[in-house]
């Protein structure tokens, strides 16, 4: 069982956790994820580490509630246990100190697994500029933290409520146009915004990384339900990945094999509500 | 009494009601029908069904004690060389091992020593006997046991009679290996033989950690340099599942065979939504491949609903490498064997969802390096399957979490652990390898054999160190 130190709804329907996992907490590097199940019954959802606390055994996991596995898991309180957790999984980013800026793009809840990268990016000699992007102000998260561990911040809201009207390519195409040197780009978010940053960058010829999330079952490395094309090629997101070089994989199909359970979710999402929130 | 020719028959449950339960389908001997397929055996001088056997239980032996009706002592014959027989009898390919050279087999059916086995640890496993603790020296030596299939699960259980204190990490939520996530209820019951395997190695005092993934949380020199193990062991299993290479194996609705077993059999996704895990089927499905794996994914998908089930094989029928039992039940059961075709492409609907599979039809040509002959298509013989999903069941290759992260641990061309076959040493000082991960895909029977090779390896290395 693992403990649950600490819940805070960061915004509608997104939560953080604090999760007692020591030898995950001592092990693993930033662009790791985890695997977790929330009760017997439970499926096994993987979640970007979001952040860590080697000395005091921490992982923290930011996560949207979406259907019903997050919803049981948002049904948890601090105090509360979940019965696996298992991690660190998928090869780490690769850090180095780059000729040029570093920048982090995260869209939605994708701003959580890119504060870890920008802390370490920063730590190896980096200037690091963060990109965050929301659909309105009230769900932008992480803010305070992520201009903590950074050089600069731009936020890009749907609706102009805050920093730049837009998507967060603007706010890239605007970093070019300022003259900014950039060696490198990780995009992490929904799908499409990874998909069209990938598609900007390609004609700024800026080297961009991003990292995939498709259906996991195991994440060792043994059901391959996490196949994805990358430059013509099968890879596995849970061993190879899940950071891969954004320009050459294959989009459409990663969004086509996610979609693949939608409606038996719904489903699901009913049963969980019908008997109310959480399994147990 | 005339001996008959026959093996005494299996009960089964019957083909058209156990086609929709997952409950398993051979119900095993009673009492009296072992004693009586027991009494079918010559005792042979120079028994040959024991050189078949892998492990070489002494076969006549241990059917001469169920003749006697001393299931006590048949059981304890056969576990001095098979750590599962409940799970062995169920699923050796005996008729390849040893019911092959059974003097019997020559002018009809061989004894059903896989059966008797199962009969005789069924019998055992239902008295429910206290396994009594091991009583460890303070300054027992510590081996770590990497991955919880039968080679790991045989090699612990040796290590732990030997005194030695084990810790056997598992990536997954749950121990067992295949026999719990891919070898599927109907053939191999979790609760009542798995589990209960499992949890009298535990009473020996064998610790199991779920949840820890080796190579990532721990590399194998941090397991002996800081947390103090003298020994490892590694049997990690056959690795990550490989596709064709045919256009449209990432549409929605094509699965490798371990997914979808995964699913089923470790997620439970039967039960869904009871259990979160869904799994999708269509009314028509199709197999790609004639293994064990391929059968039990076909009968599966059977059990789960839909309609009509073909395997898709590019051999003939006597190439299939799966069970012949298997291969029966699944007539039985109503899978359709198209065999002798081979799929060239999966065939998407605009939703990027799989409507139909393009296969050509193939002959038997010249003997290749296997000795078996070489599949070749027949030119413009293509047609389409109509089918909404389709499980590939073509084979695995190594996964590489362990051999990326451990300098010195030298792998074969194809990537798997270089181990010797008598030890299972690897290259690398007290780190020994056996099963799948050293072997490629092949039987529980071999992966435990080498679990035990290398306990018996590691005993020797370790009383060395001393
Ligand atoms: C490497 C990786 C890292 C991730 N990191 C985060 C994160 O930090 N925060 C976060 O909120 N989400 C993250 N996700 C997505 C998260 O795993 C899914 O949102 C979650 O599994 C949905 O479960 P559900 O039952 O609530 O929703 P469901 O209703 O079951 O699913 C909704 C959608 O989520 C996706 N999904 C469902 N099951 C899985 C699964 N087993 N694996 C992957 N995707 C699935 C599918 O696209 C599906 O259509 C990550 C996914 C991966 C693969
Ligand atoms: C569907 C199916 C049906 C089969 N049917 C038969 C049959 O009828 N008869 C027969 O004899 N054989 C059959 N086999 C083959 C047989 O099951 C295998 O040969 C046998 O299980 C191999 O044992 P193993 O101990 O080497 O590995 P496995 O049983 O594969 O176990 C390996 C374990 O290691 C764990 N692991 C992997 N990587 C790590 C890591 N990095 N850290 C920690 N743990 C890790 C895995 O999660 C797994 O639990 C079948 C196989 C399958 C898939
Ligand atoms: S272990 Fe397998 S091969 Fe050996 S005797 Fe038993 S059933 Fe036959
Ligand atoms: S070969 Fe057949 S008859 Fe002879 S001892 Fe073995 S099982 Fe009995
Ligand atoms: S999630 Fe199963 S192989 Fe990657």
């Amino acid at each position: 069982m693992f403990k649950i130190l600490k819940k805070e709804e960061l915004s509608p329907s997104v939560y953080s956790m604090d999760i007692e996992a020591p030898r995950v907490a001592k092990k693993c590097l930033a662009g790791q994820f985890i695997i977790l199940r929330v009760d017997e019954e439970g499926e096994r959802i993987p979640l970007t580490i979001a952040n860590f606390d080697r000395e005091k055994g921490i992982i923290n996991i930011v996560f949207q509630v979406i259907g019903a596995s997050t919803m049981a898991l948002a049904a948890k309180e601090a105090g509360e246990s979940i019965v696996d957790f298992a991690g660190p999984l998928g090869q780490p980013s690769k850090i180095k100190k780059f000729d040029g800026t570093v920048v982090v793009v995260g869209g939605g809840i994708g701003v959580a697994p890119t504060f870890p990268i920008a802390r370490a990016m920063k730590e190896a000699g980096n200037k690091v500029i963060a990109i965050m992007g929301a659909k309105t102000k009230d769900i932008l998260i992480m803010e305070k933290e992520m201009s903590e561990v950074t050089d600069e911040i731009l936020i890009t809201t749907d609706d102009g409520s805050r920093g730049i009207k837009g998507f967060v390519t603007y706010a890239v195409q605007e970093l070019v146009n300022r003259g900014e040197k950039i060696a490198q780009i990780t995009a992490i978010g929904p799908v499409i915004m990874m998909k069209s940053v990938a598609d900007a960058t390609r004609e700024l010829g800026i080297p961009t990384v991003v990292s995939l999330n498709p259906i996991m079952v195991d994440g060792t490395g043994m059901c391959g339900g996490c196949r994805v094309t990358v430059g013509d090629e099968t890879k596995f997101a849970c061993v190879d990945g899940p950071e891969f070089d954004g320009h050459k994989v294959d989009f459409p199909e990663l969004m086509s094999r996610q979609r693949m359970y939608r409606d038996m979710e719904a489903e699901e999402k009913d049963h969980i509500c019908r008997i109310g929130l959480g399994r147990k | 009494m005339a001996l008959s020719l026959k093996k005494h028959e299996m009960p089964v449950q019957d083909p058209q009601v156990r086609a929709h339960n997952f409950d398993e389908v051979a119900l095993g001997y009673d009492e009296e029908t072992a004693v009586a397929e027991a009494e079918r055996c010559l005792h042979c001088k120079v028994p040959q069904c024991r050189k078949g056997c892998p492990v070489s239980v002494d076969i006549p032996e241990f059917i001469g004690k169920i003749k006697e009706r001393d299931f006590d002592g048949a059981i304890e014959k056969i576990k001095e060389a098979n750590a599962l027989p409940a799970v062995c009898g169920r699923v050796c390919p005996q008729e390849n091992q040893c019911e092959k050279y059974c003097v019997l087999a020559k002018k009809g059916e061989s004894v059903g020593i896989g059966r008797l086995e199962r009969y005789v640890a069924d019998r055992y496993m239902a008295k429910n006997e206290e396994v009594k603790p091991i009583e460890y020296a303070a300054d027992a030596q510590k081996v770590a046991v990497i991955g919880s299939g039968p080679s790991g699960l045989s090699c612990a259980g040796d290590l732990a009679k030997k005194g030695y204190k084990v810790t056997v990490f598992e990536a997954l939520h749950k121990a067992g290996g295949v026999l719990s996530y891919g070898i599927p209820e109907f053939r191999l019951p979790k609760d009542e033989v798995v589990k209960k395997e499992i949890d009298n190695i535990a009473k020996l005092g064998v610790k199991f950690e779920l949840n820890s993934v080796a190579g990532r949380l721990f590399t194998v020199d941090e397991l002996m340099e800081e947390e103090g193990f003298d020994a490892v062991f590694i049997g990690t299993g056959a690795g990550l599942p490989r596709f064709q290479g045919i256009p449209g194996e990432s549409l929605s609705g094509v699965y490798s065979a371990n997914e979808f077993l995964t699913r089923c059999n470790l997620m439970k996704a039967y039960k869904f939504p009871e259990y979160a895990t869904p799994i999708k089927i269509g009314k028509k499905v199709a197999v790609i491949g004639g293994g064990n794996v391929a059968m039990d994914a076909a009968r599966t998908a059977l059990r789960l609903g839909a309609e009509k089930v073909y395997i898709v094989y590019r051999r003939s029928e006597a190439e299939l490498p799966a069970r012949k039992e298997e291969v029966e039940h699944a007539k039985e059961e109503g899978i359709e064997f198209k065999l002798l075709n081979n799929p060239v492409e999966i065939l998407g609907d605009e939703n990027g969802w799989v409507k139909g599979m393009r296969c050509i039809k193939m002959e038997l040509g010249e003997p290749d390096e296997s000795g078996r002959r070489r599949p070749v298509a027949v030119a413009g013989s293509e047609f389409d399957l109509d089918v909404e999903t389709v499980i590939v069941s073509i084979g695995t290759g190594p996964n590489p979490i362990i051999s990326q992260t451990t300098p010195g641990l030298d792998t074969t061309k194809r990537g798997n652990i270089a181990a010797d076959e008598e030890t299972g040493a690897t290259s690398k000082p007290g780190v020994f390898a056996g099963g799948d991960i050293v072997t490629g895909a092949a039987t529980v029977i071999l992966a435990m054999g080498a679990g035990r090779k290398a306990a018996a390896a590691i005993d020797e290395y370790l009383k060395s160190k001393r």
